[in-house]
């Protein structure tokens, strides 16, 4: 279990009632080596299950042209985005090659009972 | 990671072109796990770029702007650098190589890359009493040459170079730039008699004497003349010509002295294997200048580079097979701006080779090509930048040429794309119109050390969107690399993941029978997995296992996923199969009633004559498919999407063949078919081509007779280019053998994202009709037996609205609800 102890930050968080940590259900939901878009409160996340037994969570839309991260395309550690290609690191948010600026990523587990859980703070 | 005391040691002698290249990529390729590299260099500096050196004589380059690697980059690197030093010996029992100084470097590998040196032609008075040169004498292979040149050359006013060379002339274009009237002495009949026949050295020296530069041809130098400094030169006819100062050029010999004292086996350069390894000397490895193999010693930057890379890869065990096997030398120069190329021989070696010449005295253009069995094997082009890309392609990857000879001499101007004249470009000017990227641009990332157009690409993005702009950046990249343009050895990889070629790829995935992405992965890549290789794996593999290809989903491209195009906004769109582009009031009514219940934000007509509902969310994507009713159009994949037609013989007054008909066979038969990239295809039912069939991937054209004519690799898109006749049939059966035999030869032998009319030129029409229609492989009835195969096994992805493979496929956000983990608990 991750304890949040840092404050909150409106950087991330559009609506206080996404704050904390939460559990957002079976990790089976997604299906091995894909990402799906999660919503928690007022605000959206991307999560990925990696073949490797990793989980991830950024931003649920690229910061270029606000596309669907979650559909993209995850190798290793890089992940890519569907619309135009950009490449970014799963598991830090930096950008891979290009010039956007980096993914909010989330601390994010998986727990005994194989449930999702994620850390919302600021960044 | 070793300690420091169980990792080995490797001592590079020679920090030029060649060492100090191995050097970076051992480091490049993690190198430093294994060994501890120390390099031992005569010259006090870094490593610099040698080809520029003639800039810095011209005064276009400072000395600091040729630096490759200064002094800092080795301490960075945890290179230790012994710069000043001289090798002086090897001790090959003990391991032991000695510098001047003291210096003594225990080994386990050694590589020699000692270079060479200016070759001195033996003449009376070139030294003083104390044995060096003459005052006003120099020879030019480094940077203290070049500074001592510059030095004398300040109270010179007339210089004389010996050596009507490359370097030669390159030393006299600089010596031209500071101002002196400049003569150049050489004992051969023409200019670069090495690499030019006697024509094209007579129109490049006219070309100089057009610069001013004056020749003296057939002359040999016997004496410096001159007291106590250089005044003069005398030539065994009797002639003198005066000067006050002289250049040395008369070519290079290998530094072969340490070696040949070692007792390693020496003839004209050291000899190595394919290993790029000492004959008598396991340990012991030899690269650039001073290195024969196969009895060639190369002079060019391009195989010494060539050669670092294999030893790397060989001593870091990152492909320890790998194996230097010569290179084929083709190269671009600018001699004193004129622009010449160079490839392979100058003249015919045997009866058969067929020679193309075209000669213009009046411009100093000059281009010839040497063929042989319909392949270039020799070129030099003078004076015509624009030719020299696709001749030089050709050369080096051994391309099959076009049957009409003058295509490649004068390419059309149709064909002939952007101009590849980046030079008078200026840098705000756009050469990638994808993405934007301007030259100055890709000039920055090469100054920031992108070497190769893979690096540039990657860096800028430049070439990144359709590409039709490679060669124009390509052009870029030459122009401000300075020579030092690299060939990115993953340029030749399937996949950029895994290192390989589509053949040996194709080989070890059968040997070890690998079936899926993941365990391709695992068994060639050492477990790494690749985003930017997955799709294309997933295409190979299920080209060469069919029915057995384990699908693995992740390695799909989302559209891939969903059976749909995503679009800019995260929804989709959905293109249902309207064979041959024939539909019915049914089909249309149900369409209609898709778009109106589902909401379709746009009803589009599409190029390939389909309908296409665009705005659908993912989780409507089965709804709506269910609704049409109809199969999957593949608009959102690399296969068979399309065949346009024209109504033919049906209701067209001029209609010769039944095109609709046709194209509804060709749908039925490949729809889905897989391939390495989009095919699109056209039946028109006459020669006035209505359904441009002649600008399709794969077309047909009725012609009167009942006859078909079948075009292959043509294109309309970011190329335009008009397709090739493969053959011309009698039946609408035969139509679509053979059409299927050609798909399924793509599907084997294209690169990943290759199109076909790339594909066809690279791989040549001549050669094609050997293969497919004459059969010279015997490997017809085998295409045939498996595009039949992979026709049977295709099935419509859309039945996965019924029956998806994941209850998530089709949904954005998953159902279960989330909770705060307090409440949960």
């Amino acid at each position: 279990m991750v304890l949040i102890t840092k404050a909150p930050d409106v950087f991330a968080v559009s609506d206080m009632s996404s704050y904390g940590t939460h559990i957002l259900g079976s990790a089976a939901q997604i299906p091995i080596g894909e990402g799906r878009r999660f919503e928690i409160g007022g605000m959206a996340i991307a999560v990925f299950r990696s073949r490797q037994g990793r989980v991830y969570a950024t931003q649920a839309e690229c910061p270029h042209r606000a596309g669907p991260l979650a559909d993209g395309l995850l190798g290793g550690e890089a992940l890519v985005c569907p619309l135009h290609n950009f490449r970014f690191d799963v598991g830090t948010g930096e950008p891979l090659g290009n010039d956007c600026p980096a993914l909010h990523t989330y601390p994010v587990s998986v727990n005994e009972a194989g449930e999702i859980l994620v850390a919302i703070s600021g960044s | 990671m070793m300690n420091a005391s169980e990792k080995q040691k490797l001592v590079v002698i020679g920090n030029g072109m060649a060492g100090a290249r191995f050097v970076e990529e051992m480091v490049n390729l993690g190198g430093q796990d294994t060994y501890d590299i120390a390099v031992i260099g005569e010259e006090s500096c870094g490593n610099y770029n040698r080809i520029l050196l003639s800039g810095v004589l011209s005064g276009s380059h400072h000395a600091e702007d040729i630096f490759i690697n200064p002094l800092e980059w080795y301490a960075e690197n945890n290179v230790t650098l012994h710069s000043g030093v001289r090798a002086i010996g090897i001790d090959r029992k003990g391991k032991m190589a000695y510098g001047s100084g003291g210096l003594l470097l225990p080994y386990d590998k050694l590589v020699i890359a000692t270079g060479s040196s200016a070759f001195v032609p033996p003449m009376d008075g070139l030294y003083d009493d104390d044995g060096d040169f003459k005052k006003g004498a120099f020879v030019f292979r480094t940077l203290d040459d070049c500074a001592a040149i510059i030095d004398h050359a300040e109270g010179a006013r007339k210089a004389a170079v010996i050596g009507g060379g490359l370097l030669g002339l390159e030393a006299a274009r600089g010596l031209m730039n500071r101002g002196m009237e400049v003569d150049v002495v050489h004992l051969m009949g023409w200019l670069m008699e090495t690499q030019l026949d006697s024509l094209s050295g007579q129109l490049l020296q006219q070309s100089l004497e057009e610069l001013g530069v004056r020749f003296h041809l057939e002359k040999l130098t016997t004496a410096v003349l001159g007291e106590d400094r250089v005044t003069g030169l005398q030539f065994k006819d009797g002639d003198t010509l005066d000067c006050d100062l002289v250049v040395m050029s008369a070519g290079i010999r290998p530094n072969v002295d340490l070696a040949r004292m070692a007792g390693l086996h020496v003839r004209r350069g050291i000899l190595v294997n394919d290993g790029l390894t000492c004959r008598n000397d396991q340990d012991i490895y030899a690269i650039g200048e001073c290195a024969e193999h196969r009895s060639q010693v190369y002079g060019l930057v391009a195989p010494l580079w060539e050669q670092a890379r294999v030893l790397a890869e060989r001593l870091t065990e990152r492909n320890a097979d790998s194996a230097y096997v010569g290179s084929r030398i083709s190269t671009k120069l600018k001699v004193m701006g004129v622009e010449l190329a160079v490839a392979g021989s100058k003249d015919p070696l045997d009866d058969d080779d067929e020679v193309v010449t075209y000669v213009e005295p009046n411009r100093n253009v000059y281009k010839k090509v040497i063929v042989r069995d319909g392949k270039v094997t020799g070129a030099i082009l003078l004076g015509d930048g624009l030719t020299m890309p696709r001749i030089l392609q050709a050369f080096d990857r051994g391309e099959a040429l076009p049957e009409n000879r003058s295509e490649l001499l004068f390419p059309l101007a149709a064909d002939a794309g952007p101009s590849l004249n980046v030079e008078d470009m200026p840098d705000d000017a756009q050469i990638c119109n994808c993405n934007g990227v301007t030259k100055g641009r890709i000039i920055a990332a090469v100054d920031g050390g992108c070497r190769s157009l893979k690096a540039v690409c990657d860096a800028t993005r430049a070439g990144t969107g359709c590409g039709s702009c490679k060669m124009q950046v390509q052009a870029v990249l030459e122009l401000a690399a300075d020579g030092l343009v690299a060939d990115d050895p993953s340029a030749h990889y399937y996949v950029p993941g895994i290192p390989l070629t589509k053949p040996e790829l194709v080989g070890a995935i059968k040997a070890m029978e690998l079936r899926s992405v993941s365990r391709v992965f695992e068994a060639l890549a050492g477990g790494r997995e690749d985003a930017g290789s997955k799709q294309g794996l997933a295409s190979l593999l299920r080209t060469i296992w069919g029915a057995e290809y384990e699908d693995e989903r992740d390695a799909r491209f989302i559209n891939d996923r969903v059976h749909a195009n995503i679009q800019n906004d995260g929804t989709f769109s959905v293109v249902p199969r309207i064979y041959g582009g024939v539909t019915t009031p049914d089909q249309l009514r149900r369409i209609a009633d898709a778009a109106e219940k589902y909401e379709a934000r746009m009803v589009k007509i599409t190029g390939g004559q389909r309908i296409d509902l665009l705005g659908i969310p993912k989780e409507h994507l089965p709804a709506v498919w269910q609704e049409v009713g109809m199969p999957s159009g593949h608009a959102y994949t690399k296969a068979f999407r399309t065949c346009k037609t024209c109504v033919g013989t049906e209701f067209c007054r001029f209609g010769v063949g039944d095109s609709t008909k046709l194209g509804v066979q060709i749908e039925q038969r490949f729809q889905g078919i897989e391939s390495p990239h989009k095919m699109k295809l056209a039946v028109s039912g006459c020669p006035r081509n209505c359904a441009e069939s002649t600008t399709k991937d794969v077309g047909a054209t009725a012609i009167e007779g009942g006859k078909w004519e079948v075009y292959i690799g043509g294109a309309a898109g970011s190329r335009v280019r008009k397709g090739d006749v493969l053959c011309v049939t009698d039946t609408h059966d035969e139509t679509l053998l053979i059409m299927g035999r050609f798909m399924q030869y793509y599907r084997e032998n294209a690169r990943y994202l290759e199109r076909t009319y790339d594909f066809v030129e690279r791989t040549g029409i001549e050669r094609l009709r050997q293969i497919l229609v004459e059969d010279c492989e015997g490997i017809c009835d085998r295409l045939d037996q498996d595009m039949q195969a992979a026709v049977d096994a295709y099935q419509d992805p859309w039945l996965e609205a019924g029956d998806p493979v994941h209850p998530n496929q089709f949904v954005t956000t998953p159902a279960e609800l989330t909770a705060p983990a307090a409440a949960a608990r």
